[in-house]
């Protein structure tokens, strides 16, 4: 990865919220094309860093860096036209929408047309689920169906870099390994992977790299090889006594 | 019957006056979930700026209601900017004393600058009548009915085919969620209380113009009006209007009917009636006729 320069990077941030300190000089970088994950228990700050990444959190020192520039200042808009797109947490679709509704709003800031076209074709075909059900309320679908919508809403941004915020939160068993295998898929076509996840085992088995975050301070910066052969972190995250 | 007919025309008349006030709440209620009680003093600031225009500048009608419109939704954009923007994330309760104490302090300018004397705004619609059977329709309130399904008609395509539209609906449902899109949610805001706005002054020009007068009182109301919107469902423009006739009707009906067979009910008891059946209404259906309830799915 070290020939190519990072999209998304964190240079010694410092994120509040009013006076309570939440992230700890952290430092990571995203490189085209690879899958990260971003460990940690709860309340680590772990939602705070993908929205500091994608501008919905100011920090307080530090600089976010996108393409080589700091873009501290610059709104949430200007990263999500630069490719940076999120899957939040809980998957927040706008429920009262229909389908199709969401997966516009996915490409609100997109100006060509015919790839918008192209991309919703290509969800049709990756979620044929979704395309039975373009006219239903978002908030009336089943959770696996959410799920798809999600996916689906983030990548009508063309996106470069998914971050996605515990995408197996709230899934059923059997859905979780469908749910990674999609991701899986979404990084083969080439979009960079930032993912946050509860499921240590199961993220840093398809990841490249991986930090532990633990109260706001990244505590583990390896390769998923040397993460999951740690015994600090598979006594604390993997469940091992 | 005709008497009827002629009362329920009047009434259409009125309601569809409401109708237009009520929109104006809705579109901002819609976008932020404020309720704008300031909204009649940007009705009466839009007459008043139409008169000027027309009446001190000597401009042609039309002219001077199109400088109302786009003069009303700077007025709408300022107010945003200035106080409201401030008091995001702030208390529901706190947003809404904000507008509360901005309808008398626009009451007040208004009163400044024009004085509290009745003025006249002008007549475009001239005295001219339709007759439709036995009932007489008058020009100015085929024009108030007509203005009220353009507004509506256009808000509903603005909200389901704009892009603009479908964000400001992602902004009302879940603004985080919507930022994330890449939505400026400031940018939403400030459009729905321009759109806010505009409509005021169409409201208030209509109000004001042909053969009543103009009067800082113009703004009141936007009390009847709120009845309308509440009716339906404070976040459907369809409802506002439907809302509107039905307030509209009601207090016409009371006007023509009641002194004379239910007159224990005391003088001028047609300006409680707005106020009477959204109290029913409400009851009956909490969240107003056409209102929202939540989908959601766990
Ligand atoms: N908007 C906010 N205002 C104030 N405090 C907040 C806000 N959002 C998060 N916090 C606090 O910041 C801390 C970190 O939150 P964050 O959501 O980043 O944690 P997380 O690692 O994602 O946790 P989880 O695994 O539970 O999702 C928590 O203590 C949380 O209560
Ligand atoms: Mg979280």
């Amino acid at each position: 990865m070290s020939d190519q320069k990072p999209i998304l990077e964190f240079r010694d941030i410092n994120t509040h919220y009013g006076a309570v300190h939440i992230l700890k000089e952290v430092n990571l970088a995203i490189y085209p094309g690879e899958m990260v994950c971003l460990l940690g228990g709860n309340a680590s700050g772990k939602s705070t860093t993908l929205k500091t990444l994608l501008g919905m959190v100011t920090p307080t020192s530090g600089e976010v860096v996108l393409d080589g520039e700091v873009v501290n200042d610059k709104p949430t808009s200007y990263r999500v036209e630069r490719g940076i797109t999120m899957v939040p947490e809980n998957r927040r679709l706008f429920k009262r929408l229909s389908v199709l509704e969401n997966l516009q709003l996915g490409a609100y800031l997109r100006t060509d047309k015919d790839g918008v076209e192209r991309d919703l074709e290509r969800i049709y075909s990756m979620f044929p689920r979704v395309k039975e059900r373009l006219s239903q309320k978002a908030g009336t679908l089943s959770g696996g169906e959410q799920q798809m919508v999600a996916m689906g809403r983030a990548l009508m941004a063309d996106p470069r870099v998914l971050l996605m915020d515990e995408p197996s939160m709230g899934l059923a068993p059997s859905l979780v390994r469908t749910n990674f295998e999609l991701i899986q898929q979404i990084h083969e076509e080439g979009i960079a992977i930032f993912m946050v996840e509860q499921n240590a085992n199961m993220a840093l088995s398809l990841a490249d790299r991986g930090w532990v975050l633990q109260t706001g301070r990244v505590v583990l910066d390896d390769t998923a090889d040397a993460l999951l052969a740690n015994p600090e972190l598979r006594k604390s995250y993997l469940g091992e006594a | 019957m005709n008497d009827f007919l002629q009362l329920c025309f009047a009434g259409m008349a009125l309601g569809a006056r409401y109708a237009l006030v009520a929109l104006g709440f809705v579109v901002i209620h819609r976008a932020t979930g404020v309720i704008n009680f300031a909204q009649g003093s940007i009705v009466a600031l839009g007459a008043y700026f139409a008169f000027n225009a027309h009446q001190t500048w000597g401009l042609p009608f039309l002219l001077a209601a199109i400088i109302a419109v786009a003069g009303c939704a700077v007025v709408g954009i300022i107010v945003e900017r200035l106080l409201l923007r401030k008091m995001s994330g702030q208390p529901v309760f706190s947003v809404i004393m904000i507008t509360i104490g901005l309808l008398f302090v626009i009451d007040q300018i208004i009163t400044m600058i024009w004085g509290q004397d009745a003025q006249n705004l002008g007549d475009p619609w001239g005295i001219d009548t339709v007759e439709a059977g036995e009932i007489v329709l008058a020009v100015v309130d085929l024009w108030a009915i007509g203005l009220a399904f353009l507004v509506v008609g256009a808000f509903f395509l603005f909200f389901r085919y704009s892009s603009t539209g479908l964000a400001m609906r992602a902004v009302a449902i879940d603004e985080e969620a919507a930022m994330a899109r890449g939505i400026s949610v400031r940018r939403v805001v400030a459009t729905a209380w321009a759109i806010a706005g505009s409509v005021a002054a169409v409201a208030g020009i209509t109000l004001a113009s042909g053969p009543a007068a103009l009067r800082p009182s113009v703004g009141l109301i936007a009390l009847a009006a709120f009845p309308a919107m509440i009716l339906g469902g404070l976040d459907s423009p369809l409802g506002a209007v439907l809302g509107g006739f039905i307030i509209g009707i009601t207090q016409t009906l009371t006007a023509g009917y009641q002194p004379a067979h239910a007159s224990w009910l005391g003088q001028d008891f047609q300006s409680v009636t707005p106020y009477a059946v959204m109290i029913l209404i409400l009851l009956i259906r909490p969240h107003g006729l056409f209102g929202t309830k939540e989908v959601e799915r766990l």
